[in-house]
């Protein structure tokens, strides 16, 4: 099961990155994960969140632009090679990755994906045995 | 087949109209000759007395009055009566620096505000509409002149005046309100506030909006129409010549009539003055037949469009002007290229943005620097930061294929370009000429 990434849209000037978790926080909406992609005109937050749906409503009423995106978390064990052995697998089915991040939790590290095709990329992967993470999964991490 | 509010004046075939022009305007002259010495010195200057003056044909023989006149007179320079006749002012802020004042008696309000009625008529309200009146009211004309309109038409008025947007909605949800005037860029923002709260077009009880005192484009108004599932019509006027209902769109939605009774209308070539032909494009310039107060002859509006007398299916035979396009006085010339705000408009409708946007105009070592802000949509937002590069270089583009010159588009927050009283402050201009 692919998860939701909340992507918002950022204009590139000073608090406004703060502006985004100060709503988030008195909202009380966990980020599990976060990256930022940026050029110097604007940027975009790409995150997981624990409340996919308050986080999007809330977002909206700060007048910020926010949209769902499919992505897929893996999670794999916090030592050497094991990043390599999933992105061996991703080749192996030809999938193309757009972006990745990562965040490590107690016990495991998750991977994060965008990829162009996320359905088949998930049946593909899947039939390397490799389960990707439900969106309940996530916010439980 | 329509609906008018004085029919017999608005359908009038054209041979009486100008034999009204030719009685009407040889009187006002010597009305104005007599009572407001600032145009008598002008016309002096010109070597033209009212006896030069036997009809309509000789308007072209007297001298214009422009904004600089309004300001070398104000505040009471152009006044026609004792101010003891008059009843109001109106005032709207000029770009010369000060503002202009013009002052009304009761019978130029009633003249003004039958002009409204007649633009509500067209737009088809009666007395069984509710008309919510969304323009600022106060100085602006927009409130006063749609206020009076829907007064005179019967409909049952809903002065909300401009801003607080969450109760304009609530008064057109819960009175039904089914017709909305406003300026554009303000219905835009209401219809887009509607959207947002999840109305679809079929919920919204409006069918008519008749919205002006800012440039807009057509594709903003197949948005304004599509958003709240209403007819968009245009009215258009000036606080100069008395306010809105100067000329109005009918049901045709191709030009506004211009209300020939009470206004003259000619098209002159801006730079010589020289008065062109029907259906040439070049400044328009109003005269006032029967206005007591602030009689102008020959006021030269900076308004550029065209003018038309095709019979037009509506039943009017008022003489019709095209949208302008482009006050002068918003026209910005950027390294040398003449920019209308509404042609940048027009590009970021049909790229799929809002119309909401802001041009920055700096200098920067001689050269002038050129800034589009542009409100990020939902529509328009993806998570790949490639794609809203590539869809902000397609705004750039179309801007340079319309505009001629570059222009640097900037994509800012939702929301976050300011609007005071209901109009957008479109244009920022830091250079120092
Ligand atoms: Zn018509």
């Amino acid at each position: 099961m692919s998860v939701n990434q909340v992507s918002v849209f950022l204009e590139n000037k000073a608090g406004t990155l703060n502006k985004l978790t100060e709503v988030l926080a008195a909202n009380n909406v966990n980020i599990r994960a976060l990256s930022l992609a940026e050029t110097s005109e604007f940027g975009i937050v790409r995150m997981l969140v624990n409340d996919v749906f308050e986080a999007t409503n809330v977002l909206k009423e700060n007048n910020f632009v926010a949209t769902l995106t499919p992505v897929l978390a893996y999670a794999i064990e916090d030592k050497a090679g094991y990043l390599n052995n999933l992105l061996q697998n991703f080749s192996a089915a030809e999938v193309n990755i757009e972006y990745m991040y990562a965040f490590a939790g107690k016990e495991r590290a998750y991977m994060i994906f965008r990829v162009n095709d996320t359905k088949r990329a998930e049946s593909l992967l899947n039939s390397k045995g490799l389960k990707s993470l439900t969106q309940e999964e996530i916010s439980a991490v | 087949m329509g609906n008018y509010f004085q029919e017999e004046i608005e359908c009038a075939p054209l041979e009486k109209i100008r034999a009204l022009q030719d009685e009407l305007l040889p009187k006002q002259v010597r009305y104005v000759w007599e009572n407001v010495p600032y145009y008598r010195k002008k016309m002096e200057e010109q070597g033209v007395t009212p006896d030069d003056i036997k009809s309509a044909a000789d308007l072209h023989k007297l001298p214009f009055l422009s904004k600089a006149d309004l300001k070398a007179a104000y505040p009471y320079g152009l006044l026609a009566v004792p101010l003891k006749d008059c009843v109001r002012i109106q005032s709207t802020s000029g770009t010369t620096g000060k503002r202009v004042i013009v002052f009304y008696t009761q019978e130029d309000l009633d003249l003004w505000e039958d002009c409204c009625a007649r633009a509500i008529c067209a737009a088809g309200g009666t007395n069984e509409d509710v008309c919510q009146v969304s323009y600022g009211y106060g100085l602006f004309t927009g409130g006063a002149g749609l206020d009076g309109g829907s007064h005179k038409v019967g409909c049952l008025t809903v002065p909300t005046s401009s801003g607080n947007t969450e109760r304009q909605i609530m008064f057109i949800m819960d009175l039904q309100a089914t017709i909305l005037c406003c300026t554009p860029s303000y219905a835009a923002y209401i219809g887009e506030t509607l959207k947002e709260m999840g109305y679809k077009p079929e919920d919204i009880p409006l069918k008519a909006g008749i919205f002006g005192a800012e440039a807009w484009s057509e594709e903003m108004r197949r948005d304004i129409e599509k958003t709240l599932g209403i007819k968009a019509y245009d009215i258009y006027g000036l606080t100069e010549i008395s306010g809105p209902g100067v000329a109005f769109e009918c049901s045709e939605q191709r030009g506004m009539h211009i209300q020939e009774d009470h206004f003259i209308a000619e098209i002159i070539d801006p730079n010589t003055g020289e008065v062109l032909p029907e259906g040439s494009q070049g400044e328009l310039v109003f005269t006032s037949l029967d206005k007591k107060a602030f009689p102008l002859i020959r006021y030269r509006t900076r308004d550029i469009c065209t003018l038309t007398r095709e019979k037009c299916s509506c039943g009017r035979t008022h003489v019709r002007m095209t949208k302008p396009k482009g006050r002068s006085d918003d026209m910005l010339i950027i390294r040398g290229v003449n920019v209308f705000p509404s042609q940048i408009e027009t590009v970021l409708m049909n790229n799929g943005y809002a119309a909401n946007y802001q041009i920055i105009v700096g200098r920067v070592n001689n050269t002038d620097t050129f800034e589009v802000k542009v409100e990020m949509t939902p529509d328009m937002f993806t998570d790949n930061l490639g794609e809203v590069q590539a869809r902000r270089k397609v705004l750039e583009d179309g801007l340079k294929a319309m505009l001629g010159i570059k222009a640097k588009v900037t994509l800012v927050a939702p929301k976050s370009i300011a609007r005071s009283e209901g109009k957008a402050v479109r244009v920022i201009d830091t250079r120092k000429i």
